[in-house]
Formats: structure tokens, sequence, C-alpha cells
């Protein structure tokens, strides 16, 4: 009976979301009952998905049932099983996070010109689409749910549409989510031509030459890589993700993301079945791209939300090593090290989910209070905003992937299972993959780099511009929401293996190997094999630190001077520094700028300006825009024109062609 | 076969060859041309301590002759005459840094891997320590031609091509515990002269375009018709197109 | 006996982790006098460093008004988490329960952590020096790090293990073998290792002059026990970083036991072995000058050269089939 509750309790989370969105049609006649109606419902939601998901996740049992919607002869199908109920309970615990924050930040769009109802109305829908995607079991319902939630995305980030190059960056989300989409769709159709019928049980039965499954396999890659922000099919991220309202940037950021990643192992791992060695190579290569390329573009901006956007690509890049891992050693049959793998990947979406929520979160308050979206206009922000200040430090210390937080543990298992790589017999193998763990090292250095600028320059220091120094401390309700997501990603880093046990359940069904009981099932530390091969005891690391940092205060402060005097900063006799003295965040960025300039299109100057001063300005372009944007773009663009002379305006020629193609068609038929 | 289960003298070796490797990386991205030159003279000597260790497991006499041999030629006379060659040439204090090293160096890694890829399936009966040490010479070879088409100095092709030598060499040493003396010694006196040669060919291709850069010999074949005014005009800077030639000293066709 | 046995292990450990911080000023000392030797002057006593820090622990702590909470803070966590470090690094004896406590990984963590923290502090003032430490500070250990990790690797791939204790135990039980990828693996950590802890020809540890700082430079505006913290801690990561070349590379003389004549081994080992360490480093210092900020990356490329030049003999000389 747990069974079917777990799914109802999903099946309630989608009702709640639908609610949502209806409660919000009200909102223009009454604009209170966004935060007052819709987003606790929206909330309710989120409790439900992650109490269903967990359920289902612990349990380890797939359940089906088959909805009364749809066609009649293809109704639709949901299945809940650990890796849906994982994905579920990721989606459940950001919407849950966002539905507290949500009403204090909707709050300012009260008075705006923006409209609400599109505000509430989209976000429900899209938070019904992203679990029904989860949840699909044939490939129509998956599609239709797809389509509601690149839809509804596409109408949150053209929400304050005012701005033309708002409606740019929404355009071009539209049309890179619907390529993507196409994509995934003839990949669908690849393995369905092959079974019969479009539910995934069929398609799970079905057998595919191994040509065609790589064809499959490329068109997945394709179509849920481009929605993951992998590169080079990346470049919607940066644009779309800014502009959302920042709560709404969480959800895509933290949870469509991952709903990418689930349809990709949905698609290779379970509906496939022969894994091949060479894709293992090819998601690996691009996992790599896509995180050091993702970091280091992060490390140039100076938006803060366009520098959280890149930081998701090189994020979702580790994600894709690690599945490329997993597919590397599953495929050569080395299934111990393989599950270790994927499960390494499913605990970093988790942590990204939890992380860069908050992150984006964060941001969202300080747009809120400050209304500066540029790193180079703020400073000093932690004492006027303290409780914001140590969220988003908690936030920053997870991603740069440092213990005792969850980042960390997701980028050990990461290095450990590439680390198993000596068990490969290819030589060839075991050369490349420590080089990609090289990379993967240094993108980790990269990462903490990047948020030690955004801190250090945001956070602390003195303020840059008049705005910032007037900022306030945000509503408790913003607080409360970043609040939650910080303990989770604490509690992810101090529990590991709390997490792979619960993960175990995942590769057990399938891929029909788990990782053995001595490795989950030691509270204290996390060890691989034997005791002495590979150990990580994250409780005691974070108790014996927490412990030391006691100590320390403990014996310094019962020495004869306790007192601290504040005085001027250090300014060399000269007069006391100034807040334009201190670095910016492109200042700090130069260093790793000028090593790695080749990578990017930079372009420096500096201009005289019309009162006699100089200014200096500085671009940094995506080198994947003139390499692979703009010659598709031209492409596109010639072969339309040589289509378009179809339409010479001749009523007569058009009747020619109507008659033809009604020829072709009645001799296809006979 | 595992590492700890060979004599001490063929782990040695390993450790020598993995050296030689390890020069031929330093020698691709060296920027100084005397750096470059010493970088060489150790890849030979340790060329010339691989050859003894060799002789000293095979004991096999004519190696340590050969073993003599290229220790003076190649760790001691070859560095030399480069070395006169560049302090004529003016080139003491010349420095050529590679644009994208970082770059050089991935492809350099590739070669290795690549190398190693191509010897695995060789003969399986032969000991699979001197298969390895084949995988070695080859990436050697390898990293010499790659160097000299990414080196654009003349000094540093002549570098690569010896180096390319060198690891053709350490694969007969390794392999077939060396060539015939005869054949070792004819391969000796060909490097000696085309040593010989290098420094004559050098001083012409200066005169000619006053420059040490391999990229400006592709002018040469604009500069073939103007062959007759070297001796009237001064060594031309930059080549002419035939237009825009001062018509004085131009020599119609 | 075994309970012992038990009995002695974590009191072996906290043993160790003391000796660490009690040990980490006189390595200091030693190298700053062997350098001063070399430059032909007497130099300070070897107990020097331990006198500055007593001075500094008396001293009242002054906080600029533009200081955060942060800024108190991070010196207690920059301290605890490169003590922590050092006390997983086997010091003395192999068989430490600190050992199994965090592997090589963990260890990095750890380090990271700390400097995070550090470059932190240096941004928190507001001032350019403190911008100037963090944002260099963050280019060498960017580019340190995958040099690092390949070394770490190459251990791991042939001692199939990437504890510390793992990789030992592998070098002392069996027999000695000539590898070329421990050589490379070792060039390439010790570079790391200058670069990491700030040495000569990365960072001048003794400069006065701003343009040439790094690590002094984040630390410009602390004073009293925060900067005894500090300049500890640092001591404390030469001393771990020393500790790892000798002991996971030349392991011989490490306890496997926790008898008081295996431990009394241990130390008499792991100090001759540091001693000639530092002497090296002191001379390395005299010899080299320190680089310019834009030549560390061509520096830390040769190390991860080092590094996986010894990942690739691996693969290719010592495994064969």
């Amino acid at each position: 009976m747990i069974m079917s509750a777990a799914l109802s309790l999903v099946l309630l989370a989608v009702v709640l979301a639908l609610a949502s969105s209806a409660a919000s049609l009200f909102a223009a006649r009454t604009p209170t009952v966004i935060r007052l109606l819709a987003m606790p419902l929206f909330c309710l939601a989120g409790m439900a998905a992650l109490a269903g998901g967990l359920s289902a996740l612990l349990n380890g049992d797939a359940i089906t049932a088959t909805l009364p919607l749809g066609l009649p002869w293809l109704p639709w199908r949901v299945q809940l099983d650990a890796l849906s109920g994982f994905f579920l309970a990721i989606i459940g615990v950001v919407s849950f996070a966002v539905g507290i924050y949500g009403p204090a930040y909707v709050r300012g769009f009260e008075k705006g010109r923006d409209s609400l109802v599109a505000l509430g109305g989209f976000s429900g829908l899209f938070l019904a689409g992203m679990m029904t995607v989860v949840l699909a079991a044939d490939a129509f319902l998956f599609m239709v749910a797809w389509e509601v939630m690149s839809l509804s995305s596409y109408f949150l980030v053209a929400f304050q549409h005012d701005n033309a190059a708002n409606r740019r960056a929404a355009f071009l989300y539209l049309l890179m989510a619907h390529v993507g989409g196409l994509a995934i769709l003839l990949g669908y159709g690849v393995l369905a031509s092959f079974g019969d019928g479009f539910a995934f049980d069929a398609m799970r039965a079905a057998t595919l030459s191994p040509a065609w499954a790589s064809v499959a396999f490329a068109l997945a890659f394709l179509g849920f890589g481009m929605k993951a922000g992998l590169v080079p099919l990346h470049a919607w991220l940066p644009e779309a993700h800014p502009v959302a309202p920042s709560h709404i940037s969480a959800l895509m950021s933290g949870v469509m993301l991952k709903v990418a990643v689930y349809g990709f192992i949905r698609f290779v791992f379970d509906l496939v079945g022969e894994l091949q060695w060479q894709w293992g190579v090819a998601v690996l290569a691009i996992g790599c791209i896509s995180a050091l390329f993702g970091v280091l573009a992060a490390l140039m901006q100076r938006d803060l939300k366009r520098l959280l956007a890149y930081s998701s690509v090189e994020n979702l890049g580790i994600i894709f090593i690690g599945l490329g891992l997993a597919l590397l050693f599953l495929s050569t049959g080395h299934s111990l090290p393989g599950v270790l793998a994927f499960i390494a990947a499913l605990y970093h979406a988790l942590n990204h989910a939890l992380f860069k929520g908050l992150l984006f979160l964060g941001a969202g308050a300080i747009l809120h209070s400050s209304h500066e979206r540029d790193l180079e206009q703020m400073g000093g922000l932690l004492r006027r905003m303290p409780w914001t200040g140590f969220l988003f430090l908690v936030g920053c210390i997870s991603i740069a992937a440092l213990p005792p937080f969850n980042g960390f543990v997701s980028e050990w298992l990461t290095f450990q299972s590439a680390l198993r790589a000596w068990q490969f017999d290819s030589g060839v193998l075991r050369s490349l993959v420590p080089i990609a763990s090289a990379v993967l090292a240094l993108t980790g250095a990269l990462v903490a780099a990047t948020f030690v600028k955004v801190y250090g320059v945001a956070f602390l220091g003195q303020a840059r511009s008049r705005h910032v120094r007037h900022a306030r401390a945000v509503p408790f309700g913003m607080r409360a929401g970043q609040a939650v997501l910080a303990a989770l990603c604490l509690l992810m880093g101090v529990i590991p293996t709390g997490v792979i046990g619960a993960l175990n359940a995942i590769p057990e069904q399938l891929l029909h190997s788990g990782l053995p009981q001595a490795v989950s099932h030691n509270w204290l530390s996390v060890n691989l094999a034997a005791s002495n091969s590979a150990s990580y005891s994250a409780p005691l690391v974070a108790v014996l630190l927490a412990l030391i940092v006691a100590a320390v205060v403990w014996v310094l402060h019962r020495g004869p001077v306790r007192r601290v005097r504040r005085c001027d900063a250090w300014d060399c006799g000269f007069a006391p520094p100034g807040n334009r003295m201190q670095y910016t965040a492109t200042a700090f960025a130069q260093p790793i700028r000028r090593v790695f300039a080749h990578l990017f299109l930079v372009d420096e100057a500096v201009v005289p300006r019309n009162d006699g001063g100089q200014r200096y300005q500085l671009t940094i372009g995506d080198r994947t825009w003139g390499i692979f944007y703009l010659p598709v773009a031209r492409w596109v663009e010639a072969a339309s024109r040589r289509v378009v002379r179809l339409q010479s305006g001749n009523v007569r020629l058009y009747l020619g062609w109507t008659l033809l193609t009604l020829l072709v068609l009645l001799w296809i038929i006979s | 076969m595992s590492l700890v289960s060979l004599p001490l003298l063929q782990q040695f070796l390993l450790v020598l060859a993995a050296l030689v490797l390890f020069t031929s990386f330093v020698l691709l991205s060296q920027a100084r041309l005397v750096s470059a030159i010493h970088a060489f003279a150790w890849q030979g000597g340790l060329v010339a301590a691989v050859t003894g260790v060799v002789a000293v497991a095979g004991s096999s006499g004519h190696l340590y002759f050969s073993a003599l041999l290229t220790l003076v030629l190649k760790a001691a006379l070859i560095p030399w005459m480069l070395h006169r060659l560049i302090r004529r040439l003016e080139l003491e204090r010349h420095v050529e840094s590679l644009r994208w090293p970082a770059i050089v160096n991935m492809v350099a890694v590739i070669l290795v891997i690549f190398s190693y890829w191509l010897v695995l399936p060789m003969v399986q009966q032969e000991l699979a320590f001197t298969r390895n040490i084949v995988a070695i010479s080859l990436a050697v070879v390898l990293i010499g031609l790659w160097m000299m088409v990414v080196r654009q100095q003349a000094v540093a092709q002549v570098l690569g091509f010896m180096s390319m030598e060198n690891g053709l060499f350490l694969a007969a040493v390794s392999a077939t515990a060396g060539m015939p003396l005869v054949v070792e010694l004819g391969v000796a006196f060909d490097v000696l002269v085309a040593m010989v040669l290098f420094g004559v060919f050098f001083f012409q291709i200066r005169q000619s375009i006053d420059s040490l850069d391999v990229d400006r010999l592709n002018r040469l074949t604009e500069t073939v018709d103007e062959e007759a005014d070297l001796e009237f005009s001064a060594a031309p800077r930059r080549p002419h197109t035939v237009t825009a030639r001062p018509a004085a000293v131009e020599e119609a066709e | 006996m075994d309970h012992l046995l038990n009995a002695a292990a974590p009191v072996a450990a906290v043993l160790q982790a003391m000796l660490y911080a009690a040990a980490a000023p006189l390595l200091v000392g030693w190298i700053r006098k062997v350098k001063a030797r070399l430059q032909n002057r007497r130099g300070p006593s070897v107990l020097q460093p331990y006198r500055d820090l007593r001075k500094l622990l008396a001293k009242e702590v002054r906080v600029a008004h533009t200081a955060s909470p942060l800024f108190r803070a991070a010196p207690y966590i920059v301290f605890a988490a490169t003590w922590l470090a050092a006390a997983t690094v086997p010091l003395l004896a192999v068989n430490l329960p600190t050992a199994a406590l965090a592997d090589i990984i963990v260890l990095v963590g750890l380090l990271a952590l700390a400097r995070f923290f550090l470059a932190l502090a240096g941004m928190d003032v507001g001032t350019a020096f403190g911008g100037m430490g963090a944002s260099r500070e963050m280019l060498v250990s960017a580019l340190a790090e995958p040099a690092m990790l390949m070394a770490v690797f190459t251990l791991a791939m042939t001692a199939h293990s990437t504890n510390l204790a793992g990789v030992i135990d592998f070098q002392l039980s069996n027999e000695f073998a000539l590898r070329p990828s421990f050589m490379f693996a070792l060039g390439g950590l010790v570079l790391v290792a200058l670069a990491e802890t700030g040495r000569i020809p990365v960072d001048n540890p003794a400069t006065h002059l701003e343009l040439t700082m790094i690590h002094e430079a984040m630390l410009l505006e602390y004073s009293g026990r925060h900067l005894a913290l500090m300049e500890w801690a640092a001591q404390i990561k030469l001393l771990l970083y020393g500790t790892l070349i000798a002991n996971v590379f030349f392991p011989w003389g490490i306890a496997q036991s926790f008898a008081a004549g295996a431990l009394g081994m241990g130390i008499a080992a792991v100090a001759a072995k540091l001693l000639l360490l530092g002497a090296a480093l002191a001379i390395g210092e005299t010899v080299l000058a320190k680089m310019r900020l834009f030549r560390a990356p061509a520096f830390l490329n040769l190390a991860l050269l080092l590094a996986l030049l010894g990942l690739l003999s691996h693969v290719i000389l010592e495994v064969g089939a």
C-alpha cells in the first residue's frame, strides 16, 4: 500500500502545481493572491513531490499506472521507480525552498507593469511540466510534458519583455529548446520503430543494431545535451537564466537542467540497451570541455546572474563527466567502478540543485534590496545583509567543492571512480581517463577562484556605489528559503553514506548491480573496497574542524589580551583607501584571463573620453558563436533563400505544386 | 610482467628511457637555443648510457664501442659544432618561444599515447619491457618530427632531426641489441656529414634571405628570377613583386 | 594486548598532531639558519620562530574599520583546516586512525578550504594589497592543482589506493624497485610544493615589497593572535608538504607498530629526512631567483608535464601488457 501512496502523493503534487497556476488567474484583479495563495500552493506541491519521491527512492520498487488521458489508442502511462523518485525529490526540495522564498520576492513585482497572471500561471505550469516529464512512461506523455516545460519557461524568461535584450534571449531559448526537442523526438522515433509502440516498456524490450543504437544515442545526446547546456550548445543558458526572475532562475538552473539529465539517463541507461564504449568517450570529452569552458567563462563575467549561469554549464559538465565514466566502465564490463561513477553523477546532480538554487536565491535577494546585478557596483554587503551573506557563503563553499559541505563529496566520488582507471584493459583509456580527471581538478580550482571573486567583490570590502551602500536586509521569507537549502547543503555533506545508500537503489534497478553493502552501511566513513584504499569520514572531519576551532578560540581567549581595537586600514602613509582603490571583479580575474586568453575573444582598448580622460574597455566574447552558431545561421539563411524561390507569387505555379504533390501521394499509397 | 620481478639493471634501463622522453619534451618547448643544445647533449648522453647498460646486461662487445661512439658524437662533438655554428651566426642570445605551448605539449602527449597504442600488437615473444622501450623510442621520433613542424628557427629544426635519429638509435639498441657495427659506423658518419652540410647551408640561407626563420624559405620562390640581381643590389630585405621594384634595377625576363 | 593497541592508536594520533604543530616552527627556523649560513651570515637561532609566535600571541589585535566578522573568523578556520590536513599525513607511524580519516584528495580539499578563507580574508578589508594577493594566489593554486592531482593519480594507479597509509604500505611491503613514474611524480610534487607553500621561485616569504608578495599580501592587515595563527598555519603547511615528500616517496624508517622503539625510530628517521629536505630547500632558494608572476604558469606547466610523464611511464613502461 505504501507504493501507491507514493504515486498518489506525486500525482497530488502535480495537481497542486496546476492549482497554483489556476489560482494565479485571479491575480489581475487581486495581486496579493500570488503571494497568499499561489506561492503556498507551489510550496505544498514541492513538499508532496519531495515526500513521494523520497518514499519511492527508499522503497525501491517500480510502480506503473495508466492515466485516463491522452489519445484513445495511446493512453498516458506513468511510472514511479527509484530514478524518477530521486529526481522528483530534487524537484520537490528546490520548489519547496522557492515556495517559501517566493511570496516576499514576488511582492516586488506587484506594483510593476509586468503581468502577475503570467508569472504565477506559468510558474505552476512549469513545475507541473517538469514533474510529469520525470513521471512519464511513454514517449508521447514525455514529449507533451517536455513541451509544456519549455513553453512555460519561455514565457517566464520573457516576463520582463519591455527590454529588447530580454526578448532576444527568450527567442534564442525558445529556438534552441525546440531544436533540442526535435532531436529527442527523433531519438524516441528510432527506438519506437524497433520496438512496437511508444511505451517505454516496449522500447526497453526492443533490440537495436549497434549502428542504430549509436544513431539513437547521438540524437538523445544532442537533444538532452542542448537542454542541459553542454558546450557547444550552451549559448542560450547565459542569455536566458539571468533575465528570468530570480526564483525562476533558481528553478531553471537548479531543476530544469536536472530534468534534462534525467531524460538522458532514462534514454541511454534504461531504454537503449547495450552500451558502447565510444559513447563514453564522447560524453567524457564533451563533459570535460563544458566544465573547463564554463568555469573560465564564469570567471570573466561581471554580471552576477550570468556568472551563475555559466557556472551551471560547468557543473553540468561535471555531471556528464561522471556519466561518461560510468558508460566507459559499464560498457567494458567493470560494473563496480561504473556504478560508483553513476552514483557520483547523481549525487552531483542533487548537490548542484541545492547549491545553485541557493546561490540564485541569494542573487535575487541582492537584486531585491539593491537593484543591482553588476558585481562592479557591489561591495560590503555582508555587513548590510548579514544572513543573506552567511547563507551565500555556504553556497560558495559548497560549489567550490570544499569539505565538509556537499560539493566536495560528489567531486571526491568522481575522482575516486576516475582513479579506478587502472582496471581498464586498454592502455589508451588508462592514460586518457587520468588526463580527464586532471581537467576536472583544474576546473575545481578555477571554481574556487570564481567564487572567491564573487563573494569577495560582492559581500566583502567596501561598497562601490551609493545604492549598494544603502541596501537593507531582505524579509524573513527570503532568508528562510535560502536557509533551508543551506542546511541541506551541510547535511548532504556530512552524511554521505546515508545518501549513497539511498542512491544505491537506482543502479540496482537500472543496471542490476549496486555498490556492495560494505560501502554504504558504515555510517562513519565512506570506504571504497578495503578500508586502507580510499576513505573519507565526513562527519568526523566536520566535527574535528569545529572542535579545533572551538579549542583554539577558547585557549587564545583566556590569554591576557582579549580586546580588539578598531583602526584604519594600512594605507602606506597616504590617504585612506577609498572604495575605488579596491580590486574590482575584472581586476581579480585578470591574471587568469591573461593565462587563458586565447580561449576567448578578448577585446581590450583604452579609448579617450570627451572630457580628456581615458576609459578602459574590455569585452569578452564567446568563441563558439563564431565557430559554431554563425556558420549554422548562415547555412540556414542560405538554404531558406533557396527555398523562398518556391514562393514566386504565381497562382498557377502554386496549383501546379499542389497537383504534383497529389500525384506523388496517390502513387505512394497505391 | 611486473616491475618488481625485473632485475635491477633492467629497471634502471626503464628509468633511462623515461628520462630520454623527458629530454625530448624539454627540447620541444625550450625557448633558448643554447639550452636546447644542452638538452640535446643530455639526450645523447642518456642514449649512450642506455647502450652501455644493454652492453653490460647482454655483454656483447661491440655495444661498448657503440656506446662510446654515441657519447663522443652525440653528447660532445655535435653539440660543440652546433655551439660553434651559433656563435658564428650570432644567435647566442636568440630566444624563440612557441605561440601556443600548451597545445604543442598536448599534441606531444597524444603522440606518446599514439605510439604506445601502435606498438601494442607487437610480437608477444619479445620481452614486454623491450617492447615498451620501443614505444618510447617511436614517441621520441614522432616528437622530433613534431618539433620540426612547430619550430621556426633553422637550428631548432636541426635539433629536431637529430633527436629523431636518437630515437631510432634507441629503438635499435633496445629491440635488437644494436645493429651490426658497420651499419652503426655508417650511420654515425652520415650524421656527421649532415652536420657539416647544415653548417654550410645555414650561412647560404642567411646570406640570401637575411634570416634563419624557415617560414621565410618560401620567399625563395620569388627571388629565383632576381638571382642575378644579388650582386648588384643589396640583399633583398623583403621580396618585391615585379611591379613594385624600381624600374632602374628591373631585369625584364 | 589488543585493547592496549587500540588505546595506543588514538593517543599516538593526537601525539602526532601535537608534534606537527610543535615542530613546524622548528623546520622554518632550520631553513632560515641554513639560508643565513649560505649567505655568510650567522642568522637567527633555530628557535626564533617560537619566540616570534609567542610575541604575537601576547600582542593586541587591531582590526580595520571596514573589516567584517569573516576577517576575525578566518584565522581560526585556516589554522584548523591546515592542522587537520597535516594530522592525516603519516609522520611517525603508518597505521594511525587519522590516516583512515582522509585520503590524499580530502587532504587537497582541506588545504583548498584554508586557501579559500585566506583569500577571502585578503579581500575583506577593501584595500588593493589584499585583492592583489588573493588574485595571484588563486592563479597559482588553480594551475598547481592539476599537477598535484596528476602526481597523486600516478601514485594511486600503482598502489591502487589513495590513502597515504596505503601508498606507504605498498612501498614498504614490495621490494625496492626503480619506478620512473614515482621519480617523475616526485619531481612534479616538489615543484607544486614550492608553489603552494609560497617559496622562491614562486613567491618570496621574506619580502616587504607589495608588488612581489602573494601570501604576505593577504596577511597584511592581520596583527596579534590572528597573525600568529596565520603564520603558524603557513609553517604547518610547509611541514605537511615536506613530510608528504619525505614519507611517501622514501618511507623507510617509519614506524609500522606502536612500540616505543619503533616510534622513536620513526621520529629519528623523519627528522633526518626533513633536515635534509630543509637544507635542500634553503640551497634552492639561495640559488634561484623569484620569477615574475606571469612566468609562474610556465613553472607549473613543467610540474604538470612531469606528472603527466610519470603517468605515461607508468602506463607504458611499468604495466606492460
